[in-house]
């Protein structure tokens, strides 16, 4: 049976997406229902779908002791860990607990594969790397990491979580679990997934890509937009930031049913939900706002509205916001976090944008439009392939 | 940090050398060492054996040696899958197609390259709708991972299987992750102690950092090529008396290991 957990402050985080850099901006792009998508005009032709481009990771430079890390991916890290005095926060945590008591747990999905792409395309006369992408930490799965913790001087419990879609979700539970067992005072938890042909030529192939902006949760969805973000969060006890948001719970299960697609009643998701909540010691009620993965893609959509209508109140409210950023796919889960975080701080539910016909299926509680309303409680479901499950639970502070 | 005590109640080991625990045991008590046949993975379905990718099958055979010596239902089994390259095999086709003609690129082969194909398969294929985690750190994966699963299995009480594998190269990308053979090898970690416990596990993150504890001598030619095989200190001392050894688990930082064989 799942007890409840001691609650932890989130003292700080950070976005960066197709929506822009730092949370002000993320929060006015959703006030506004100003979407980041656009046609593709990333990687190799065609051009697949609408993609959630990052602006400015192409003239971001890393300093000069991280360059042996430059990639897109990291390049994105980067720029993301500039915005809302994030570095700042982490160098206070590091200063005040020491380098080894701060974890740094983050989620990707294809970390820097792009530069393994890159590598392949121009392979030397031998059939060797090109000189300068013979990097080995560039070309493993955990490159996010080992980047991160360079570029903050970490020296904590160090680990990369990988499971497609739920990845930066995932990190917050191993994040709590670090902290109440002491091996670590503060953990530094988020997740970067960058634009790569892997991925658009990936969902390309298993026909999910659709050919317009995607339209979450609309009867004739037919679709994800691939995004790219970088975001991080903060994660002390609560001593150590009593007025900050908390993490109160999260929940994590397997579907047991398809490496590729959902369990088509969602039981994998409702048993992440059921254990989210129990956690937090609250009951589906008192759920303010819940943000759906909600991908656009038929399965998905479909499952979700369903668990949504079946477990929580009409007054719950509910909306995708992949019809903004894209679905930005290890780094989904993080994007989100924040965005249910300024739920509570703002009072603000973003609407579903791009669901112009809704789906009859969604219940009662879905925000088809934005709308002003005070959130104690919000929720944030994250599903990836292979089945994986997260759901995580953030409250305001007493 | 109190120490962390937790309970060992199955091993699984696959390498070149090794078909099993029993056979490590064996090669450290002496015996000459007999070539092993490619994993079965025996707990896959038939037709999902032959369709999984070689990365799945060297995973889900160690985790289903380690699930068997425990006894355990696997339908209620959290599970961690770490691995430092994921599938490299899938990694070089992919990016070779990506370079010659990438609408090609295989819809297959893209959902087996999730790093998570193991613990896909292994939830699905026992029917388990525990949480599952795929995880990697690099040269640390097997050190980083035993502390995942430890905490998942502290901080929750619950039993938590935990899988560190990685497959041989090939390809241009050998190069940069310089693993050329197969390795993997799983632990079943239990909170408490119970009728399957084989060895208790003392975990601490000293305040020091030094060297990794070296293998035995014995197990040299076993230590090499492959990150995941950064467990066999710890499988060795599993196999023989107990003992401490040291892993690192981080810059600058290292997990100290102590194991007490059951009586």
């Amino acid at each position: 049976m799942t007890t409840p957990m001691r609650p932890l402050a989130v003292s700080a985080c950070t976005v960066s997406s197709a929506l822009g850099s730092g949370l002000q901006t993320q929060h006015d792009a959703l006030r506004h229902g100003r979407g980041g998508l656009r046609p593709n005009d990333f990687g190799s032709a065609p051009r697949l779908g609408w993609v959630g481009r990052v602006n400015g990771v192409e003239t971001t430079a890393l300093p000069p002791a991280l360059a042996g890390w430059d990639c897109r991916n990291n390049r994105l890290a980067w720029l993301g860990l500039q915005q809302d005095g994030f570095l700042d926060r982490v160098h206070a945590a590091r200063t005040r607990y020491g380098a080894r008591r701060v974890a740094l747990l983050l989620g990707t999905s294809t970390a820097s594969i792009g530069a393994t792409e890159e590598a392949y395309r121009r392979l030397d006369a031998d059939g060797r790397f090109p000189a300068d992408l013979r990097r080995p930490a560039l070309h493993a799965p955990d490159s996010l990491s080992a980047f991160a913790a360079a570029a903050l001087a970490l020296e904590g419990p160090c680990l990369t979580v990988s499971t497609a879609c739920s990845s930066s979700a995932k990190v917050f539970a191993s994040a709590a679990r670090l902290i109440e067992l002491d091996l670590a005072d503060a953990a530094v938890v988020g997740g970067v997934d960058s634009l790569c042909d892997n991925v658009l030529f990936g969902f390309n192939a298993l026909e999910l890509i659709s050919p317009a902006a995607c339209r979450p949760f609309d009867a004739a969805r037919d679709g994800i937009s691939i995004g790219e973000a970088a975001g991080f969060a903060l994660l002390e006890r609560i001593d150590a930031a009593p007025r900050a948001p908390r993490l109160l719970g999260y929940g994590e299960a397997s579907d047991a049913w398809h490496m590729s697609s959902p369990h088509p009643e969602g039981h994998g998701a409702e048993l992440a939900l059921d254990a989210a909540l129990a956690r937090a010691g609250i009951g589906a009620a008192q759920v303010g706002y819940v943000n759906l993965h909600g991908t656009a893609s038929r399965q998905n959509d479909a499952m979700e509205a369903a668990l949504l209508a079946r477990r929580f109140p009409a007054t719950t409210r509910a909306s995708s916001t992949k019809g903004f950023t894209g679905h930005t796919l290890g780094a989904a889960g993080i994007v989100e976090a924040t965005i249910a975080l300024q739920a509570i701080e703002h009072g603000f539910v973003p609407g579903n944008l791009g669901a112009a016909t809704p789906d009859p299926a969604c219940g009662p509680q879905f925000a088809w439009q934005n709308e002003t309303r005070r959130v104690d409680v919000a929720l944030s479901n994250s599903f990836g392939f292979g089945g994986n499950n997260a759901c995580l639970v953030f409250g305001r502070s007493p | 940090m109190k120490p962390l005590d937790l309970f060992v109640e199955g091993i699984g080991l696959w390498s070149p050398q090794f078909a099993d625990f029993a056979a490590l045991r064996a090669r450290l008590n002496g015996d000459a060492p007999v070539a092993p046949a490619a994993p079965t993975a025996a707990l896959l379905p038939a037709n999902e054996r032959r369709r999984a990718p070689e990365s799945v099958r060297l995973a889900v055979e160690v985790a289903g040696q380690a699930l068997a010596m425990s006894g355990r239902d696997p339908a209620t089994l959290a599970c961690v899958f770490a691995s430092a390259h994921g599938d490299q095999a899938i990694t070089d086709a992919i990016c070779s197609t990506l370079a010659r003609a990438p609408a090609e690129l295989s819809p297959t082969r893209f959902h087996h390259s999730v790093h998570n194909a193991p613990a896909g398969y292994w939830t699905i294929a026992t029917g388990c709708r525990a949480p599952s985690s795929a995880v990697c750190a690099g040269a640390r994966s097997f050190a980083a991972a035993l502390l995942e699963a430890s905490a998942q299995a502290l901080a929750e009480q619950r039993p938590v299987l935990l899988a560190c594998s990685d497959i041989a190269g090939h390809g241009p990308l050998l190069e940069m992750t310089g693993c050329d053979r197969p390795f993997g090898c799983a632990l079943l970690l239990a909170p408490e102690a119970g009728a399957t416990t084989l060895a208790r596990l003392r975990l601490e993150l000293p305040a020091d950092h030094a060297s990794s504890t070296p293998p035995p001598a014995t197990l040299a030619d076993a230590a090499v090529g492959n990150p995941a095989a950064a467990a066999l200190p710890l499988l060795a001392l599993l196999a023989g008396a107990g003992g401490r050894c040291r892993l690192e688990l981080a810059t600058a930082l290292d997990l100290l290991i102590a194991v007490e064989p059951a009586a």
